[in-house]
């Protein structure tokens, strides 16, 4: 898994790319909150269309980040979940504390 | 002809095909463990969704046993998990998962959603919750210093 960033205005969007699970996430987790806390974005986005296989490890990774971000005064939203990731999402209740969001560029399915 | 239907019922019924590995218990092979998997069931030709299903059962089960398993055992030894499958004809799927690392010392607590020894590492606590809840039927049977071992079943192909 790799992650890509996007700054515009006061949000910053990180996308996931691969498959999420707990070998994966320790590559990126670090990688990630030093981007956060460098950027200090109203706005922080995880953008999740490109990832294929997600596991409960992607669960700690969406909290982690949430604190992260909320401990900065941000706020966070989840971009583009395929069924599989929102299934798992939402099992954990994920959706009652983070926004989770579909636009329109999730063409891929 | 009685007797004939005793006989049957007797024996058990033999999978369709299986498969045995083994591999070190190290994170890499997470992945390794869901293909092949995936390859196996994909004979059966399962829906995305199932298999999807399927492949996060195996996550979670290898990921607890190579997180967990060999924490503070003695390195000499050797610390694999041991994955193995079986289909059967009417399309129910068996996938074991076992290691031979500490055990769970309260398989009931450590069942519970949410419960993690690990928050620290950003564990869920959600793993066994997940394969419950995406397979038909869990057993986690285990021993301290013996070892841990996690069946599920899912049977494919029912609408």
């Amino acid at each position: 898994m790799y992650v890509t960033y996007e700054r515009s205005r006061g949000a910053l969007s990180a996308s996931l790319h691969g498959e999420i699970d707990h070998h994966s996430v320790q590559s990126v987790r670090e990688d990630i909150d030093k981007t956060i806390l460098q950027e200090r974005p109203d706005e922080f986005k995880l953008e999740l269309s490109d990832i294929s296989f997600m596991d409960s490890s992607g669960l700690g990774l969406v909290m982690g980040r949430y604190r992260t971000v909320t401990g900065i005064g941000g706020t966070m939203s989840v971009v583009n979940p395929s069924a599989n990731v929102l299934k798992i999402l939402n099992m954990a209740g994920m959706d009652k504390l983070i926004k989770i969001e579909a636009t329109e560029r999730k063409s891929k399915r | 002809m009685k007797s004939a239907t005793i006989l049957n019922k007797a024996i058990k019924e033999m999978p369709v095909n299986s498969f045995k590995c083994e591999f070190p218990a190290k994170s890499l092979n997470e992945s390794f463990a869901r293909i092949i998997v995936s390859a196996f069931v994909n004979q059966l030709d399962p829906t995305i969704a199932e298999l999807s299903d399927i492949k996060t059962s195996v996550s979670e089960a290898v990921t607890n046993s190579i997180v967990h398993a060999y924490r503070e055992t003695d390195i000499k030894k050797a610390q694999n998990v041991y994955l193995s499958g079986e289909y059967y004809s009417d399309g129910k799927i068996v996938i074991t998962v076992k290691d031979k690392g500490c055990g769970i010392p309260n398989i009931k607590e450590a069942m519970q959603p949410l419960y993690t020894t690990l928050p620290s590492d950003e564990r869920s606590g959600m793993g066994f919750t997940i394969i419950a809840s995406f397979s038909d039927k869990l057993k986690v049977s285990s021993a301290p210093n013996k070892g841990t071992t996690v069946r599920f079943e899912k049977r494919i192909g029912n609408t």
